[in-house]
């Protein structure tokens, strides 16, 4: 996965709710047995509408994505977070995330940031007044800045540090492969096993 | 949830949790072994492609199931070659490392939360993971389990652990007497619209209190299923002898000493008298009636009795412009064109007696498109054992193989746009069961009721 550290870049303001991974990307195309091609279908539906919000040019370009709260309801599909990622968005920030979806991104280095709604608002509100309006999301010393906004936002040190790094989940746990032994060696026999 | 602290009392959820941590340092989240993972041809394959280009095996494949259920077919006719290429996958790549597959066509083949239970696997205190969001119901006997995405469907296939940051505990307590025709769709309905569709965000919800421990197996597998409508990252029931008395004689479960022993240890497992939760919410159960979405979220929802409500918010406005609904209107006169019953919330055999009894001798309005797909081939079975095939086919629905079908529109049963539903699936979102399809959720009785009336309708007013 690709290093998080700093990102700076324009925002697409999606002012809406509870925005579910059903919109994000349609069961109908979670067919592909591939990591990548999902971009395309992002929004799908939404994108019908010429007055959504993407289909307004001032924001192509966009790589930070704002958006209301409960972001990424719904279904446990990481093809959300890919598409999201193929679509060029490198952060997410909303009032709040459902919780399989936030996991989903700090997986592959989409990096949800959560911020009070005012914060998210006034966000918003400059970024629709001017779509050049740059945000600044820096990991590092975890702030948000820009839109005459200066936030600082909460994650927890253990996926910082892996967003940081860029560091496989799969690999960080392999270390621990002597406590996983250690452990299997300890399940009682009568759980069930398929062989 | 924090570390175990001498004899201090302890809910379910944190027993469950410390029994299966590998690994714990300060500013981490905990390493939890996983019992068992259900594994489905969507979420899978580029997980496997993960494991490959690592050069990874499986570490369990013993403690893996794999299904498949979100693409198949459920009745005859041309197959869509792109879902058959998924399943295809699925297929070598069990084969390739040694997982064992329910396919379609197999008597074991089904919904992968309906199939879990129905054979034993599925047991109290046990940490189980799919990569699938419904997989909170296992926590219905007690299991903590939890829907993962397909990074962690690769972690877990590679690792036998998923790193999980410690969550809250929440308690949703039901008490009181369920009215007739109420059933444990309309319990867990209320709930979300009582707590929203974040309400649980960041927590395992617990359910307790008299009317729970009243309700089936699969009423309490209906209502921890629907946990992530309300934002919980999963729910749990404690076992009980309702639980015990519904594993007793299934294909994986204990036998002998081993079963007694396991009983022994899983009557433990109940949360301690004076332990705490982070939040706690009452709910009156003989207060509930019948619940319906009006809307394209599962808090969008009120009772049958109620009309739709004047829009609160922009996000209620945007839901009754495109669920095509006026203010005002009774749910009653909302006219469906097309009947589902099934998925991994409504799909087992109770959810169809529940139904078949409310059709039994009556006949599906003219015009009017009905489904039953039973949530695995074997409840499909049970089913016709029982009769109750005889009794949808007569009242006119079509009866169809296993599978998620209309629930999710990965399959050929879908809705045309403009095409209105009662489903006894889970999310009423916009196009969740086509585009443009409108979504109204209920229980397998409003839904059999609505399929007679021609009009939303609970089975007292036929």
């Amino acid at each position: 996965m690709e290093p998080f550290r700093v990102h700076t870049g324009r925002a697409l303001p999606l002012d809406r709710a509870d925005v579910d991974t059903d919109q994000i990307v349609a069961a109908r195309a979670l067919k592909r047995i591939e990591r990548a091609g999902f971009g395309q279908f992002l929004f799908a539906d939404w994108r019908q509408d010429p007055s959504f919000v993407m289909n307004d040019a001032r924001f192509d370009g966009a790589t930070v994505l704002l958006a209301g709260p409960n972001f990424g309801c719904g279904s446990s599909r990481e093809h959300a977070v890919w598409a999201l990622e193929e679509a060029g968005f490198r952060s997410l920030i909303a009032p709040s995330f459902a919780d399989i979806f936030r996991n989903n991104c700090t997986k592959v280095g989409l990096l949800p940031v959560q911020l009070p709604p005012e914060t998210v608002r006034a966000l918003m509100d400059a970024v629709e007044r001017d779509p050049t309006t740059e945000i600044t999301v820096d990991l590092e010393a975890k702030r948000v800045t820009g839109a005459g906004v200066g936030a600082a936002f909460e994650i927890e040190d253990f996926t910082r540090w892996r967003l940081l790094e860029g560091l496989d989940d799969i690999g960080l746990t392999l270390r621990h492969e002597a406590e996983i032994e250690a452990y299997e060696r300890t399940r009682p026999a009568r759980l069930p096993s398929l062989r | 949830m924090h570390a175990t602290m001498g004899e201090r009392p302890r809910t379910l959820a944190e027993k469950v949790w410390e029994r299966h941590v590998v690994h714990r340092a300060e500013g981490e989240p905990d390493l939890l072994y996983v019992d068992l993972h259900l594994v489905h041809e969507v979420t899978s394959p580029q997980a496997f492609d993960g494991l490959r280009m690592h050069g990874r095996p499986v570490r369990r494949p013993d403690l893996t199931l794999a299904t498949m259920d979100h693409n198949v077919p459920t009745a005859p006719g041309p197959e869509d070659p792109i879902s058959v290429r998924q399943m295809d996958a699925l297929r070598r790549n069990c084969e390739a490392f040694g997982i064992t597959l329910f396919p379609t066509g197999d008597l074991g083949q089904g919904i992968v939360h309906v199939i879990g239970p129905q054979m034993g696997l599925t047991q109290p205190g046990m940490v189980i993971v799919c990569g699938d969001s419904h997989t909170s119901t296992h926590g219905a006997f007690g299991a903590l389990a939890i829907g993962i995405g397909t990074s962690e469907v690769e972690h877990v296939l590679a690792t036998q652990t998923l790193p999980q940051a410690r969550p809250g505990t929440m308690a949703v307590t039901v008490q009181g007497d369920l009215p007739p025709g109420v059933t444990a769709k309309d319990v867990i309905l209320g709930i979300i619209a009582r707590i929203g569709t974040g309400g649980g965000i960041g927590h395992i919800i617990e359910y307790r209190g008299p009317t729970i421990r009243s309700l089936s197996m699969e009423g309490r597998m209906t209502v921890c299923n629907m946990s992530i409508e309300a934002g919980a990252r999963a729910g749990m029931v404690a076992p009980d002898d309702t639980t015990f008395a519904y594993l007793e004689g299934r294909p994986y479960a204990l036998t002998g000493r081993n079963w007694e022993e396991a009983l022994d240890d899983w009557r433990s497992l109940a949360t301690d008298p004076g332990a705490t939760f982070d939040r706690e919410v009452l709910i009156d159960a003989s207060e509930l009636r019948p619940h319906v979405s009006w809307g394209t979220n599962p808090a969008q929802t009120v009772t049958i009795d109620d009309a739709v409500p004047e829009p609160a918010d922009a996000a209620a406005e945007r839901a009754l412009t495109y669920m095509g609904l006026e203010p005002g209107t009774p749910m009653r006169e909302i006219r469906p064109d097309t009947v589902f019953i099934g998925s991994c919330t409504n799909g087992r055999i109770e959810d169809l007696r529940e139904a078949a009894a409310v059709l039994r001798g009556r006949r599906v309005r003219e015009g009017m498109r009905a489904m039953v797909v039973p949530g695995s081939m074997l409840v499909k079975r049970l089913a016709e054992e029982e009769g109750l095939d005889l009794v949808f086919k007569e009242a006119g629905f079509e009866w169809r193989d296993a599978g998620c079908s209309m629930c999710l529109a990965m399959n050929p049963d879908k809705l045309s746009p403009g095409e209105r539903s009662v489903s006894t699936s889970n999310r009423n979102f916009e196009g969740r069961q086509g585009p443009g399809g409108r979504t109204h959720l209920a229980s397998p009785a409003v839904a059999a009721a609505t399929a007679v009336a021609g009009h939303l309708a609970a089975p007292e007013d036929l």
